[in-house]
């Protein structure tokens, strides 16, 4: 029985007061519980930022590596041992900047990885500057005038790229954040969590209050189909107003492991290599 | 018997399926076959040529004269005439090229004709010349229809057929016209099929897969696209996962994530890939990760001359990566060290737990070596310092970066025990948790700086040849072995006493490998493929001892033999006999 206390880490938390990013970490540990995940079967790989320090705050294999790099590290590691189950961790910097190119290419691979986006639409770590999904016109030290180029949207991005799970949850709604990342973590494909959370110290127009009031599950309607693909971009064009969290599309296409002849029977790290195999091969040569 | 015989036309021509029947041919029947290739970075028209030398003794080096000069296109007649050996013979078709010459030696043969006519398509010129080519070196057919029959087996008996066709008339049309002229007795041999024909590329591929390769991610890139093409051939019977990554980082981060998970991984990339990894180099070091990186050199600076060689990335990839960290870096000479070598970086990347880089060039990776066999059986694997269940009774004490009792840190392997570990990229405690006190900053770059010194030990001694002492040393690393042990071989054949001093092993420099005072009587003499020498800067400073003359070539080709002998030559008329030093006069 695995409980909360197993995911117990000693390590210090090191960010600021009220940070959103507390409240994620509450539904992650919440999540596995539920899960009854074993820590030593766990693997979360994350970059360099606030939300990449999430790992060393609870008991599991941890790998915090470059940032950006979160996604190709998390690939090597589930294809080297497919039995483990693998987290990917990292801010909005960090995921759709630096490391837009590997994101793309996680989704088209539709490997069998959990990626949760702390998106706080700021450079928090490096003490505020403006991120990819900074709203248009938000000002920071680096966009004085406001943000002159338009936010990435994340979601549109990865129902276009047929990421196979695409959901949105927010750091003040734990127990549904929760449930998104289990269901996230039972997909047997690519999943994207983009997590709405507050910082409290350099993002002042998207706090705590003004998401608060603005989002709603998308599960409150029951029509609501995340097969539908045409249905999940207008879904994911929603911004403003009224902000949709929940599971905005999903499809069941096959896994990058789950087609590959050399892991079929057992992950890469049970094989090993028979010195004597290689005399037809050498024949070849001749 | 020493013969080169040179192969020119466009791109799409089917130049290397000549030099590879005929090389085919002769290492069936127990010769020494050598290919270099010369090709412009496009997949259709320009000039190349394969150029292909057949000896009864061991040849790794491009010759400089040609014996045998096929051209299938103008530029060949125009090019290359000047490497023609005294006696050489250029055969040309003066139906397709408008060429004239009035020397007994050059002959027009109507591959074209020849081939609609005999094989229904223009396509077989290939074939036809193939035949002529053997014809000049008085050597039997039989094997080459042989080879035909293998190469085009999944084209049908048509296809076949009419290729020996083809060959038997361009063969016949030599002993018919040119009988006189077949100048290159081959001596007859039996077929024994026993010697190998392999590039530098499949046998750094082939020692990778025999040191236990699991996993291999890499992006293409010329020249080292040939190592990721050979694994992915053979990944499904071997059992390797290969992920062709979305560029270069991506590339070696995942590496780094197999590497962390406990498969032995690898990439290969050129050196413009390599600086995208950079900073995940020094990732792989900060973090204790093994991880092996071949890096297949090209002329620079940037996309500088795309399908030519060069060694000029040896500075880049001793200094690359933010930060310091240890790291091996080893650079092959022929097949059977590329074989060893990759072995070998695997169970240094293992041992040390930080990366190991593999040096190859085009002219290593493209070239065809022929070898009398490889020894695979006798590689053995060590994954290094590696706890399981067994060794961790309190699993909640592990510690990934503890110092270990031998300096090692001891690492496990994620959801192979009941343990978990952090690995971290910025400074970290014992347990891998980041920090940024002082003391344990400390601690870990003394932990991390002192397998550095445990490498050094492990770093072999450069290949001495020929043994003894010498007044000339000729110090050259990774590809040159072949050419500079043949100039070597010149050297004493005109009188000098020259010796090849080899490195393959190069970082962390062990100064205790050679005999400094000994090589302090004689005059070193640097061989690289590249502007300033930085092999020569770096045994310099780390020996204390002098580089005399430094034989550079950046022009992206190969050296042969003789360019090394002329200017060792020269500069010693310069110095009035300068070098004929105290052993000659014995």
């Amino acid at each position: 029985m695995v409980t909360v206390e197993d995911f117990h880490s000693d390590d210090p938390i090191a960010w600021c007061p009220g940070c959103g990013n507390f409240s994620i970490l509450k539904a992650l540990k919440k999540a596995l519980v539920d899960l009854q995940q074993k820590p030593h079967k766990l693997v979360i790989v994350s970059g360099i930022g606030q939300a990449p320090k999430t790992p060393h705050y609870l008991q599991s294999n941890c790998f915090n590596g470059l940032h950006g790099r979160t996604l190709p590290v998390a690939t090597g590691i589930k294809l080297a041992n497919h039995k483990l189950t693998v987290l990917a961790q990292g801010g909005d910097g960090d995921g759709y900047g630096e490391g837009g190119n590997h994101f793309l290419h996680a989704m088209r691979r539709n490997i069998d990885i959990t990626y949760l986006v702390h998106n706080n639409q700021v450079y928090g770590l490096t003490k505020g500057q403006a991120s990819p999904t900074s709203d248009l016109g938000f000002v920071t030290k680096t966009t004085p005038r406001g943000a002159i180029s338009p936010a990435c949207n994340p979601l549109l991005l990865a129902i276009a790229s047929d990421c196979s799970f695409v959901a949105r949850g927010f750091a003040g709604e734990i127990d549904h954040l929760a449930g998104l990342i289990i269901e996230g973590i039972r997909h047997k494909g690519f999943s994207l969590i983009d997590i709405l959370q507050p910082c409290v110290s350099f993002n002042r127009v998207n706090t705590f209050k003004w998401y608060t009031e603005r989002v709603y599950k998308i599960d409150a309607d029951s029509q609501y189909d995340a097969g539908d693909r045409l249905k999940a971009f207008q879904k994911a064009q929603q911004w403003g107003d009224k902000i949709p969290i929940g599971i905005f599309y999903r499809n069941q296409r096959p896994n990058l492991e789950e087609q590959i002849p050399a892991i079929a029977d057992q992950p890469l790290v049970a094989q090993q290599t028979d010195p004597d195999s290689f005399s037809e091969l050498l024949e070849t040569f001749k | 018997m020493d013969i080169s015989i040179r192969i020119g036309g466009e791109a799409g021509q089917g130049i290397q399926s000549i030099s590879s029947i005929i090389a085919r041919t002769f290492v069936r029947h127990d010769f020494y076959v050598f290919i270099n290739q010369d090709f412009a970075s496009r997949i259709r028209g320009g000039h190349n040529f394969d150029q292909v030398r057949i000896s009864n003794v061991p040849v790794q080096a491009v010759d400089d004269k040609v014996h045998i000069l096929i051209a299938l296109d103008k530029e060949t007649t125009r090019r290359d005439i000047d490497c023609m050996a005294e006696n050489g013979i250029l055969l040309f078709d003066e139906d397709a090229i408008d060429f004239t010459s009035e020397s007994p030696n050059h002959f027009s043969i109507p591959f074209g004709k020849i081939a609609s006519e005999v094989g229904k398509s223009k396509i077989m010129i290939n074939s036809v010349a193939t035949g002529a080519a053997i014809a000049l070196m008085d050597f039997d057919l039989q094997p080459v229809l042989n080879g035909l029959q293998e190469q085009f087996q999944q084209k049908g008996s048509e296809i076949i057929e009419n290729n020996q066709k083809c060959a038997i008339a361009g063969y016949d049309f030599i002993r018919k016209n040119l009988k006189e002229k077949s100048l290159f007795r081959a001596p007859s041999a039996k077929s024994v099929r026993q010697k190998m024909l392999l590039t530098g590329s499949q046998a750094l591929a082939l020692g990778a897969m025999a040191s236990g390769l699991k996993f291999y991610s890499g992006y293409p890139m010329s020249p080292s696209t040939a190592i990721m093409e050979f694994v992915s051939s053979r990944a499904d019977q071997y059992n390797i996962v290969l992920e062709q990554a979305e560029d270069e980082i991506a590339a070696i981060n995942m590496v780094i994530g197999a590497g962390f998970a406990g498969a032995r991984a690898m990439t290969a990339t050129s050196g413009g890939g390599f600086c995208l990894m950079a900073e995940s180099l020094s990732l792989a070091g900060m973090t204790e990760t093994p991880a092996v990186i071949v890096v297949a050199q090209r002329p620079g600076p940037s996309t500088g001359l795309p399908t030519r060689t060069e060694q000029a990335d040896l500075n880049f990839v001793m200094h690359a990566g933010h930060g310091e960290f240890p790291r091996a870096i080893l650079a092959p000479g022929h097949p059977a060290q590329a074989v060893h070598l990759m072995s070998k970086a695997f169970n240094l990347a293992d041992k040390y737990q930080t990366p190991v880089i593999v040096l190859g060039d085009q002219h290593f990776n493209d070239t065809f070596f022929t070898v009398d066999e490889l020894d695979l059986e006798s590689i053995t694997i060590d994954r290094g310092y590696i706890l399981t269940d067994q060794d961790l009774p309190s699993p909640r004490e592990y510690k990934r970066y503890s110092p270990g009792e031998s300096g090692i840190s001891p690492r496990i392997l994620p959801g192979l025990t009941k343990a978990v570990l952090y690995a971290d990229s910025d400074e970290h405690t014992e347990e891998g948790h980041i920090t940024e006190r002082a003391t344990i900053r400390n601690q870990m770059m003394r932990q991390r700086m002192q397998k550095l010194e445990r490498l050094r030990q492990e770093i072999g001694p450069p290949e001495i040849y020929p043994a003894g002492e010498a007044e000339l040393v000729l110090l050259g690393w990774g590809s040159t072995h072949g050419v500079i042990k043949e100039a070597v071989d010149r050297l004493n054949q005109n009188g000098m006493v020259a010796q090849m001093m080899h490195y393959s092993e190069l970082f962390p420099f062990n100064p205790r490998n050679i005999g400094i005072a000994e090589l302090r009587k004689a005059k070193i003499i640097a061989v690289e493929n590249n502007y300033t020498g930085q092999f020569a800067d770096f045994f310099s400073k780390a020996t204390g001892l002098s580089v005399h003359q430094r034989i550079l070539k950046y022009d992206g080709r190969p050296f042969t033999a003789r360019e090394i002998v002329d200017q060792i030559e020269d500069k010693n008329k310069e110095n009035n006999n300068g070098y004929r030093g105290r052993l000659s006069q014995r």
